[in-house]
């Protein structure tokens, strides 16, 4: 029995994300999204541009506050965004604020910083912000860049690296805040075609770890190998969910079907 | 008559002598403290508080909207009528330092602005406040963007030093104003102070130039 088969079982569960709403103006992106993900469970979104993907993540990091909805991970933070509790500013920041520190995000543009070499953005967080020591964190930082494969590169700048190499520092700056939540929106989308496997390859490998993480890309072949489970959204609504079999073998609804069909046919037309 | 070229360069000596030793610190101390508050306002410019916004915004107007004379008289001349006499050194470094702030509040600002929005995101993803996020990401960023209109707020600095002339302070042009009025060689004399602004200037510029390729070296342009 494969994980994507008692995904909603509550025993070890991590996350839990009930009725996120999200409005930007008069455009409402996210329209109730539930979601749940077990510890070390792989959870991919898909879905065309502008499905609200994204802003689930965010919220998800604490970078986005929903308009209602609530966010729940094991050992805290419980966060309820009911809009008709009179809930103070400050308190719902503290809670994003705590959120923040359970995860760490993935950019689509990696975000480095460009003034700091690698090595002071991967210890920026765990040694100046967390406060662990110095020695340790270089240590480990030392020991992450060498499993991507970038341990000639701690002194460089980002800008002497090429966009892969980029993206695979970004993804030791997420590691090394220990994170029990990885998030990655779009990883490999602002990435040359050939630099996409080298990203993607080190996602599979912490997948393989054991990592718990929430993906959201255009990379099918990825979601199908990686995923233990795969949410289709569209316009701001999980259309249809299951494991990568289910998804991408049988789907269910004609908006999965025409979405998958655009993806992996781009010339066929619908 | 004393021979105009031998004139023109002994009274080089005093000119360049109070460029040196008032009209250079006078520049170097304005300027420092009006960085301080340049980014002081900058900051509070971009507050979501609309108060403490509209103060900044407030401050700049009024700066930009007034002559630095004006400015610089308000204070030693005007102050004393309240009962604040402050002497004319101190009144120069005021007015010019409140003057430095309101410009040099909206080249901070545009600079913080041209950071790009993923910098603040990133920061605040591993876990900075925005106290952190500005002093350790965003400020170091936008310094370099700030260089050039900031030398050029610096130069103009320099220029308007000779303002305090007329406060009192025996800064480069009021030294250059009292070999004139004792020699009645205004032509020579003043040729001299305005060649001694120019190489001050000029050096100033080989400093940018060279705080630039520093800045440079971290990113790519």
């Amino acid at each position: 029995m494969s994980l994507a088969d008692d995904h909603t079982s509550t025993a070890d569960r991590l996350l839990t994300a009930r009725g996120l709403r999200k409005s930007f103006g008069e455009n409402e992106v996210l329209r109730g999204i539930d979601l749940t993900l077990h510890r070390g469970e792989v959870v991919v979104l898909i879905g065309p541009s502008g499905s609200g993907k994204t802003t689930v993540l965010r919220a998800l990091n604490g970078l986005e506050t929903p308009d209602a909805g609530e966010i729940v991970v094991a050992g805290g933070p419980d966060i309820d965004f009911a809009p008709t509790e009179r809930v103070p500013a400050r308190v719902q920041k503290q809670k994003r604020l705590a959120l923040r520190d359970r995860s760490a995000m993935v950019f689509q543009h990696h975000n480095l910083f460009p003034h700091l070499t690698v090595l002071q953005n991967v210890i920026e967080g765990p040694w100046r912000v967390q406060g662990r020591p110095k020695a340790e964190v270089v240590a480990e930082a030392q020991a992450l860049l060498a499993r991507v494969g970038l341990a000639d590169k701690a002194d460089a700048r980002p800008h002497e690296l090429s966009g892969g190499q980029q993206q695979r520092v970004g993804i030791v700056r997420a590691l090394a805040l220990r994170p029990d939540l990885l998030l990655f929106d779009e990883p490999t989308s602002a990435l040359d075609p050939e630099l996409v496997g080298e990203v993607l390859l080190v996602i599979k490998e912490l997948a393989d770890d054991g990592w718990s993480m929430v993906v959201v890309t255009h990379e099918l072949s990825f979601a199908r190998e990686a995923a233990d489970h795969v949410l289709f959204m569209d316009g701001g609504v999980v259309i249809e969910q299951g494991s990568p079999g289910q998804l991408f073998g049988a789907p269910q609804h004609e908006r999965t079907k025409r979405f998958l069909t655009r993806i992996l046919r781009p010339l066929d037309g619908d | 008559m004393e021979n105009p070229w031998q004139l023109f360069l002994d009274s080089l000596g005093p000119i360049a002598l109070a460029g040196v030793t008032v009209t250079v610190p006078l520049a170097l101390l304005s300027f420092a403290l009006g960085l301080v508050i340049a980014i002081l306002v900058a900051l509070m410019r971009i507050s979501v508080n609309p108060i403490v916004s509209g103060i900044a915004r407030f401050y700049i107007s009024v700066i930009r909207g007034t002559p630095m004379l004006v400015q610089l008289f308000v204070i030693f001349y005007g102050l004393p009528s309240i009962g604040v006499t402050l002497d004319p050194w101190p009144s120069a470094v005021i007015a010019l330092s409140l003057n430095v702030g309101g410009y040099a509040a909206e080249v901070v600002r545009a600079a913080i602005l041209s950071v790009p929005k993923g910098q603040w995101e990133a920061a605040y993803t591993v876990g900075m406040n925005r106290t952190r996020t500005l002093t350790r990401v965003i400020l170091p960023q936008a310094a370099r963007v700030s260089v050039p209109p900031l030398s050029n707020t610096f130069i103009s600095l320099v220029k308007d030093t000779s303002l305090a002339s007329l406060i009192l302070v025996t800064e480069l042009f009021k030294v250059a104003q009292q070999i004139a009025a004792a020699t009645l060689e205004f032509m020579v004399v003043y040729l001299a102070a305005a060649l001694v602004y120019w190489v001050i200037c000029l050096v100033l510029s080989f400093g940018q130039s060279a705080l630039e390729r520093r800045l440079d070296r971290h990113v790519a342009r």
